[in-house]
């Protein structure tokens, strides 16, 4: 077994691993602690940094690619062959990989969806509901959702005492009670209800996804369930990458242009207006498709078909990046325009002290609440985006797994009767609580960072 | 004379805090009554509660408000909104913000009439010219048809003016009508004012913090503070003997003067400043060629002695900042000379101004603007020693420094810790001056420092202002545009005409005779006191 780490794990777990640092630095600072400790304070914040974090573990776990030698081909010229690609989410769910279907077929359903033309063993030509193959039909459903529903009790029950052994300092009795009555500093109840759901849901699902195919499949007999959460890693890289493309370019340009004004200014205006007015999706098509010619004509930079769909994942999360800065660098402009005049930065020019300090101090950290609010619309919009190009073909790889392709996929089988409203739905609700949980996270941390709303 | 308006027992509360605790006033027909108090005293709330125009969330807890014979509170909205305009009138303090930028003055005081009276269009318009003229607004007629960017501030508030007396009311509400106005446009308005009042035998409720305007133009005062009246009286009996402790005390705050000290008249000269010119240039069309150039700073010289402070009075648009701007090299001097100990600052680089940054500091204006709000009070004064190397490099020193300088200011050491959106304005104006003495100056500049403040509050950053010169030989430039608060704190004066020096010389000499015409307008058109 050898690990096979792709260009998006390494920047995941590059990103990770930055992230941890400068929590690490920050969380020295009493007053970084208190700020974020303030955060926590709400139960929706808590809730929904539960959720995400659900949704990283997620990302985490798919995210560490591995090979496994086969063992019969060892030694044949002496050269160890390895298997495909797979990552740890994909053998937690290998019995899904392995058991697809033929086609369509509904939560929990038993046959397909579809009838289909069998000839009996009498010779006669029937339209009959075929079997699912890999569906157990013992009948004991009831009971696998019991002991499902028992072991992820279990497991956040666990969890949630050693969090409290961890975290009581007068004893685990009374801290046991503070949690029950709601009377931590933190709503850590709020967090452990959360969290037991997903446990409970998440083993629900995985138990019972041994005996059905518990989201349906898809056209092509795939289980839904599996590719939702698949897609999870697509959308979070595409919402988070994209982002920490973008970012940087707007805040440099923007704060630029409206503190040193001038040629800097025009130059960067005549640029980004050009940009944006050229139509997104043109502009990303455009790019995609120069990109698909290039690596058509470099088959060697890529061994599998995964790795290639993965390259063509970060290429358009370069795209977008380098498409979608214009707005938010037109907004900093604007608001550095405004701050670079207000008297706390001439009294800072009075004091000598250098442009970047200027800006690192006094300008960014008044641009911060601009900057969080758009990096998470903008986080939604991606993921909602990653959908749209999918859609017009210039998005992810057709062979990756993503929401978008999900709804692609799916949107042909809307007008079927009855409908086929399972791919859509799944996609549907895995991308409307990433995108929930995300937005209710950043008003929280909108409103606790900027001190002007303090009461 | 019959009571017009008449206010009794207000009392207003949100939840359980109590903002106006029984406000009885009345207002007699043909009077100027006028409600003093400083920024959180209620005038403003009162006169809101007059217009029933309250925020939802205050509750009148009881008392009445009477108009002639009717009970204010206890009319239907429709009633009241006949009421509003058409009885009662009010003037904003800020006409640039009270008038709609995109509609002809000629229009929105047309609409008002239009709403209220329901005259012909042609008789509209000729009533709207007659206002104008009542107003003495120049050329009426052409007037009509301008937008509110074309008038100045004293003009877009005589607009305001024409509005309010458009339908004829029995009680004007001016609510610190006069506030944002330069002193000599102030006095026209005034006067004005007064003129109307007369004429129409018109009752106003006059709103303000200062107690010179009061003099001028009320016949009853009373004075507001926490939501109280504590003093009412008729305003030439309330001039001559004030009974409540605290209207002595604003009353003394209005008048404090500098002990007038020696000046030896060769003093050691700290900063000269030799025909300097600050022209900025206009620049038009595609290439952006400069056409021409503003001049904002024309040709001025002055001198600052050591330790002692030259005021620099003007009103706005004068040049008087940017000289400031120009000293502290935040704006380029086109020509002349700026020489602090024998150094022409004017022409040096930035790397070798580094020295001289230390040297010269500054106090700005708007206590709201000039502290950074994501920074501790504590960061914002390390700021300057950091950036300029003055003293301890070691971080718990410089605590300790902080501390100090927090303590000097009058304020409290913890106070390191928090953000300036905790402080009131007046502790604010308190750590703008801590931030720049943490760099040890030899001159600061303070630019408008009390103009946003309270009257008492004025007075306690002047006296704080006074005693750090006392004690470290500190010098400063005062710019200012109230006349009243320069005996407090200069020995020198200096007074700015577009962008020009028209007089200079000591306080005293300059107060109490001034030479130049434009001096002595300014000095007559200050309001004063009457003692």
């Amino acid at each position: 077994m050898i690990l096979s780490l792709l260009w998006t794990d390494i920047l995941v777990w590059g990103l990770l691993s930055v992230l941890v640092v400068l929590g690490w630095g920050a969380s020295r600072s009493a007053q970084v602690r208190q700020q974020w400790h303030t955060i926590f304070k709400s139960s929706i914040a808590m809730a929904s940094v539960i959720i995400l974090l659900f949704y990283i573990i997620f990302t985490l776990l798919d995210s560490v690619h591995l090979r496994f030698a086969v063992e019969s081909d060892k030694g044949k010229n002496g050269q160890v062959q390895y298997t495909e690609i797979v990552s740890i989410l994909d053998l937690i769910f290998a019995h899904n990989i392995s058991g697809t279907e033929r086609t369509y077929s509904a939560p929990f359903a038993q046959h397909e969806y579809t009838k289909s033309i069998v000839v009996d063993e009498h010779g006669v030509t029937k339209q009959e509901y075929l079997p699912l193959k890999h569906v157990s039909r013992t009948g004991e459903t009831l009971q696998t959702s019991f002991i499902a529903v028992i072991t992820g009790l279990t497991i956040s029950m666990v969890l949630i005492f050693v969090h409290i052994l961890w975290r009581s300092k007068t004893g685990f009795k009374e801290a046991l009670r503070e949690t029950i009555e709601g009377r931590t500093a933190l709503p850590w109840r709020t967090a452990y209800v959360t969290m037991t759901l997903l446990i409970v849901l998440f083993s629900w699902f995985y138990m019972l996804s041994f005996d059905y195919h518990v989201l349906g499949t898809d056209k092509v007999g795939g289980d839904v369930l599996y590719q939702s959460l698949k897609s999870i890693r697509t959308g979070v890289l595409i919402g988070i990458l994209t982002t920490l493309i973008m970012l940087p370019l707007a805040i440099l340009l923007g704060v630029s242009a409206g503190l040193f004004r001038g040629w800097i200014d025009d130059v960067i205006q005549y640029l980004y207006t050009t940009l944006s007015s050229i139509p997104g999706v043109l502009l990303i098509a455009a790019g995609v498709l120069s990109m698909q010619v290039m690596m058509n004509n470099h088959p060697d930079w890529f061994e599998s078909t995964l790795e290639r769909s993965d390259l063509r994942l970060l290429f358009l999360i370069l795209i977008l990046g380098i498409t979608s800065w214009t707005s938010l660098c037109r907004l900093l402009r604007a608001e550095t325009l405004k701050i670079s005049q207000m008297e706390f930065v001439t009294a800072a020019k009075a004091f000598g002290v250098g442009k970047l300090t200027i800006i690192r101090r006094h300008i960014i950290p008044n641009l911060m609440h601009i900057i969080l609010i758009s990096v998470v619309l903008d986080f939604s919009g991606l993921v909602l985006a990653e959908a749209v190009l999918s859609y017009v073909g210039v998005g992810v790889d057709p062979t990756m797994h993503s929401w978008g392709n999900m709804i692609n996929q799916a949107r042909l089988e809307m007008a079927r009767e009855p409908m086929v409203w399972w791919s859509l739905f799944s996609a549907f609700i895995f991308m409307f609580i990433l995108v929930l949980a995300a937005n209710l996270l950043s008003d929280r941390v909108q409103t606790v960072l900027d001190p002007r709303n303090k009461s | 004379m019959s009571t017009l308006l008449h206010v009794e027992n207000l009392t207003l509360a949100v939840n359980e805090k109590k903002l106006l605790k029984a406000v009885s006033f009345e207002i007699h027909q043909g009077e100027v009554f006028a409600l003093v108090g400083e920024s959180g005293s209620g005038k403003s709330l009162t006169s809101l509660a007059i217009m029933r125009l309250l925020p939802d969330v205050i509750s009148v807890r009881s008392g009445d408000i009477k108009l002639k014979n009717d009970s204010l509170f206890l009319l239907p909205e429709y009633q009241m909104q006949q009421i509003r305009g058409k009885s009662i009138a009010m003037i904003f303090q800020e006409p640039m913000s009270a008038l709609n930028p995109v509609m002809t003055i000629g229009e929105q005081v047309a609409e008002v009439i239009k709403i209220h009276l329901g005259l012909k269009k042609e008789a509209i318009k000729e009533k709207v010219i007659s206002l104008f003229e009542e107003v003495a607004l120049k050329n009426p007629k052409e007037r009509y048809n301008w937008y509110p960017h074309q008038l100045s501030g004293g003009q877009k508030q005589r607009v305001m003016i024409a509005i309010a007396l458009a339908c004829e009311p029995d009680l004007l509400i001016a609510d610190e009508a006069t506030t944002a106005l330069d002193v000599t446009i102030q006095a026209k308005v005034l006067a004005l004012l007064k003129k109307i009042q007369a004429k129409r035998n018109l009752s106003i409720l006059f709103i303000t913090h200062d107690m010179a305007v009061v003099a001028q133009v009320a016949d009853r005062v009373a004075v507001m503070r926490d939501g109280e009246i504590v003093e009412k009286e008729a305003c030439n009996v309330f001039f001559k003997d004030p009974k409540h402790p605290y209207t002595r005390a604003l009353l003394k705050d209005a008048t404090s003067f500098k002990q007038i000290r020696e000046m030896a008249s060769d003093t050691e000269r700290l900063l000269e400043v030799n025909d300097l010119k600050v022209h900025f240039p206009i620049k038009k069309g595609f290439f952006q060629r400069t056409v021409d150039y503003t001049k904002a700073v024309d040709g001025v010289s002055f001198s600052i002695p050591k330790g002692k402070t030259l005021a620099l009075v003007g009103e706005s648009g004068s040049g008087k900042s940017t000289i400031g701007k120009a000293i502290l090299s935040l704006v380029p001097a086109t020509e002349g000379m700026i020489r602090f100990q024998d150094q022409d600052l004017a022409h040096l680089s930035q790397m070798a101004l580094k020295p001289y940054r230390r040297k010269i500091q500054v106090v700005f204006q708007d206590p709201f603007s000039a502290l950074n709000p994501r920074m501790t009070v504590g960061e914002i004064i390390r700021e300057g020693m950091v950036s300029l190397g003055v003293g301890l490099k070691n971080r718990t020193l410089q605590d300790a420094k902080i501390r100090e300088l927090l303590l000097k200011v009058e304020l409290e050491a913890e106070h390191m810790h928090r953000y300036p959106h905790e402080f009131s304005g007046g502790q604010r104006q308190r750590i703008g001056i801590a931030r720049a003495l943490a760099v040890e100056p030899e001159l600061i500049i303070c630019d408008e420092p009390t103009s946003a403040l309270d009257v008492s509050v004025r007075a306690q950053i002047l006296r704080l202002l006074q005693k750090l010169q006392d004690e470290s030989g500190v010098s400063y430039l005062f710019i200012t545009h109230d006349l009243s608060i320069v005996p407090a704190i200069g020995d020198e004066i200096a007074v700015m005409k577009e962008g020009k020096i028209v007089e200079q010389g000591s306080v005293e000499k300059v107060m109490n005779d001034p030479q130049h015409p434009y001096t002595q307008k300014l000095l007559r058109s200050a309001p004063k006191l009457p003692i």
